[in-house]
């Protein structure tokens, strides 16, 4: 174990130096996300300016909620995006390579890049949540700070099980995968804002079929102090960061699935 | 003992057809017809310790999926496969730290660092320990003459240098048994003496069991004295080189050089394959003539200025062995 | 014309052979539209005070957003992103006729076909599932129309000026990153222009972004009275041709750097 970990911080050592080699893109690149990401929050800002409230909930609540998705979707994607080559890799047999080394699949296919860019979306979600931390009234005890990163890292595993999600429908289809994204961005999009805004179909299948909810919805509402209006027990929100790292456990179990496909039938 | 103990492999793949035309297109947006290719149709042999086969066959005969099966990668759908006492893809971690591989169309090293780097990246990945990896890597490099070029990233190689270093990686963790898939393929003719002359050392010298496949027949005559020939996924011949040639055909050529041009030679005993110039090859039956008479016998009619007697190449006696089995 | 139905129809049945990706891209659009109808459905409950802009208009307004998107400039022509890299833009150079119209012309077949693909079936589904209003009135369609098409001439524009700002290659990562939120933003498809902070509207009244589709969209509406579609085209037209004015200037100013670099 301890050596698989010395081995994948090699890895992206060396990632992240090549990518240090081009350096201005690297920094526009960031600060482009920066800005990208930023105008989204601003729309969010101008929206609140003109309609004062959103369905009882204010700007710094609707902001810590923002925080908390775009901090974690911006880590997952920065170590977890590596898995969008993969399809390429199937196709050109490159994954062969690495079925003839002594490691885990997903390990390998995990460790070959980190990207370094997805910092500027990072940043300005930090930013962000760390804003609206100091704009609402609430008590920062070290338990509800410790629960805010818990549901942090619940919401980077859940998006960590997409994106290898994504990348084991390469083993059955090398056909775009674009539908993938669209629930990965338009999850984030609406995580932005609490899933309880939304109409009744969408909301459910964001709690029970996607677990979006237990990003930042759930952790949210008990940080808040707020009972969920569709009743869900208080248990249940406590423990969803741990539903993340489940869903990432499934995930990881359907890519082996896929790896035993490919060897089955060579594709 | 490392015993490589192969029955009955049998291995089919589902190819999805494209159907023609633009009623074909909006059909396969619904379903998809397939294809069953039999690439494997019952492969049986065994290797012992230290043995250096060549694995040849045309495109398609399944030499690759017969490698990818003992490499751990493919599934196959019937049959036994035992390697170092394990089968290759129940156990693929424990079982690929024995073995080495090297793809001849594509590296195992990675693209944008240096070969040194690679190296020491593979000794982590195969959890060799310091001191034994690095006396086996100089080792390599001294053997394979990589001194020169161990800073270059691997892109900016030549073919014959990248193919030098893919083999010394493969052997970085002293695998019993290495795969090398086609590894002369593209070369020039002094890397491959090189990549030849090494496969032998290591084999000779380590005992490395050794599997080649590769189109190249030189490859075949100068390192392997076992030979198996797998055509439409079956085995044909597995043997030496020389009962590979003898089961196809007894035949000899006779190559003539006249002194002068544009003269007409015949016998009755050989029979003309080509003519260039004033080279002259014949195709002689030596049961029905010996070698030894022949000659004299042209060599009395005509002015015969040198003389060789040779095996046929092998691409055709492939290519016989090939014709026969599709007659059959 | 039967070797351009051929090319046609061989484009086509490619496109066909990507099944997954030829539903996909109208599927993200109308999750995309939902998700931001809901959004507005939200803040609209939130209060009593009336709106510059009706909630109905606003939903229609998204759905010909998401109709629409191909047609706006955010991004840079990969093509030419690659010639300037590889650095056989010189070629384009030699052809007889200038490059800012050869590259106009380009920016305008870019912008022009995926749009009409795109479209159609978003608009069906638009308003036969989700709320997408019919133009207000005739007049209003015809206003629309015409708007469209100078929006259409203006997001050539300024992707002709986007792509030639390409030939700094320092300029090349900035520029493909940058400007995709500014223009989002600016040209209304984030938050109807209306909907704005008041000193917010101001200044995106004069920027050129607004013409791409906040206008055509609010003359669909009829939040644009029709009689103003005068003003509409003017902006338009007048940006269009500040614009082709900045880009040939770029192009002469480009071209001598390009030579100078050795191309």
């Amino acid at each position: 174990m301890a050596d698989s970990l010395k081995l994948y911080f090699r890895y992206i050592g060396i990632s992240i130096r090549g990518q240090m080699q081009y350096k201005a893109s690297f920094v526009m690149s960031a600060v482009g996300q920066l800005l990208l990401t930023f105008v989204e929050f601003l729309t969010i800002w101008a929206l609140f300016d003109r309609f004062g409230s959103l369905r009882g909930w204010t700007l710094p609540e609707v902001a810590f909620f923002y925080g908390i998705v775009h901090t974690a979707f911006s880590f997952a994607e920065g170590v977890v995006r590596g898995f969008d080559v993969f399809p390429a890799m199937v196709k050109s047999g490159d994954f062969d390579r690495m079925l003839v080394r002594p490691r885990g699949t997903l390990f390998q296919v995990a460790s070959q890049e980190v990207q370094m860019m997805r910092i500027g979306r990072f940043i300005q979600g930090v930013a962000i949540l760390v804003w609206s931390a100091s704009a609402l009234d609430v008590d920062w005890t070290a338990y509800k700070i410790l629960f805010t990163l818990g549901a942090i890292m619940g919401g980077i595993f859940i998006f960590s099980g997409f994106f290898v999600l994504q990348a084991t429908l390469a083993f059955w289809t090398i056909e775009s995968l674009e539908i993938v994204n669209t629930v990965t961005y338009g999850g984030v999009e609406s995580a932005q804002f609490p899933l309880s805004i939304y109409r009744d179909w969408f909301r459910k299948f964001f709690t029970y079929v996607i677990p979006l909810a237990c990003v930042n919805y759930f952790p949210a509402l008990l940080i808040l102090g707020k009972e969920d209006p569709f009743g869900t027990s208080k248990v249940v929100m406590l423990l969803s960061p741990l539903l993340g790292f489940i869903f990432f456990f499934v995930c990881s179990k359907i890519w082996q699935f896929g790896v035993r496909r490919y060897t089955s039938t060579g594709s | 003992m490392s015993r490589i103990t192969v029955e009955n492999l049998v291995k089919t793949f589902r190819v999805a057809e494209r159907q023609p035309g633009m009623w074909g297109a909006l059909k396969g947006v619904a379903s998809r017809k397939h294809r069953v290719i039999r690439a494997l149709d019952g492969i049986s042999f065994t290797l012992d310790a230290g043995e250096l086969v060549g694995y040849i066959g045309p495109n398609g005969a399944g030499k690759s999926t017969t490698v990818k099966i003992l490499s751990g990668i493919l599934v196959p759908d019937s049959g036994r496969v035992e390697i170092l006492g394990k089968v290759p893809w129940k156990d693929r971690i424990r079982y690929v730290s024995c073995i080495g591989v090297v793809f001849g169309q594509r590296t195992q090293l990675w693209w944008d660092l240096p070969v040194i780097e690679s190296f020491d990246l593979l000794k982590d990945i195969y959890r060799v320990p310091d001191a034994a990896h690095v006396k086996t890597r100089d080792e390599l490099i001294d053997l394979l003459n990589l001194k020169g070029f161990l800073d270059t990233p691997v892109r900016q190689l030549s073919l014959g240098q990248r193919m030098r270093c893919d083999l010394a990686a493969s052997l970085l963790h002293e695998p019993e048994i290495l795969f090398l898939d086609e590894p002369t393929i593209g070369l020039d003719a002094v890397s491959k003496l090189a990549v030849r002359d090494f496969i032998r050392k290591v084999n000779r010298e380590k005992e490395v069991t050794v599997i080649l496949t590769t189109h190249d027949m030189d490859d075949i005559e100068t390192l392997c004295n076992r030979v198996m020939v797998i055509g439409n996924g079956r085995i044909l011949s597995d043997g030496t080189l020389g009962d590979l040639r003898k089961r196809v055909t007894g035949e000899r050529r006779l190559i003539v050089q006249l002194a002068e041009d544009g003269m007409d030679v015949e016998d009755k005993d050989a029979e003309l394959v080509r003519r260039e110039g004033n080279r002259i090859e014949f195709r002689f039956d030596p049961d029905r003539i010996p070698a030894a008479t022949l000659i004299s016998r042209l060599a009395s009619k005509y002015p015969v200025r040198d003389l060789f007697v040779e095996n046929p190449p092998i691409e055709e006696i492939i290519a016989e062995l090939y014709n026969d089995l599709g007659s059959a | 014309m039967t070797a351009y139905t051929a090319i046609v129809s061989a484009r086509f049945r490619m496109l066909l052979q990507y099944r997954a990706a030829a539903m996909a891209g109208v599927v993200t659009q109308v999750f995309w539209g939902l998700i931001r109808v809901m959004i507005f459905e939200a803040f609209y409950r939130s209060t009593t005070a009336s709106q510059p802009m009706e909630l109905m208009d606003v939903i229609t307004y998204v759905w010909l957003g998401q109709a629409f998107l191909a047609m706006i400039p955010w991004n840079t022509d990969p093509e030419i992103r690659q010639m300037v890299r590889t650095g056989t833009v010189a070629y384009e150079m030699l052809k007889p006729v200038g490059l800012y119209n050869l590259w106009y012309a380009r920016a305008l077949a870019t912008r022009t076909a995926p749009t009409l693909l795109r479209s159609i079936p978003i608009f069906v589904l638009g308003m036969l599932f989700f709320g997408m209003k019919a133009p207000e009135s005739m007049v209003s369609t015809v206003g629309f129309a015409a708007a469209m098409a100078g929006a259409i001439i203006l997001s050539a524009a300024i992707s002709t000026v986007l792509n030639i700002s390409l030939m700094w290659t320092i300029s090349a990562e900035g520029v493909g990153r940058l400007v995709p939120a500014m223009v989002i933003l600016f040209s209304g498809l984030a938050i109807p222009i209306p909907l704005f902070p008041d000193w917010a509207q101001k200044v995106l009244h004069v920027l050129p972004f607004a013409g791409l589709s906040d206008y055509p969209f609010r003359l669909y509406v009829g939040q644009i009275p029709p009689e103003n579609l005068w003003m509409v085209l003017a902006h338009q037209i007048g940006w269009t041709i500040l614009l082709a004015f900045l880009g040939k200037y770029m192009v002469s100013r480009g071209i001598k750097r390009m030579t100078v670099q050795g191309g």
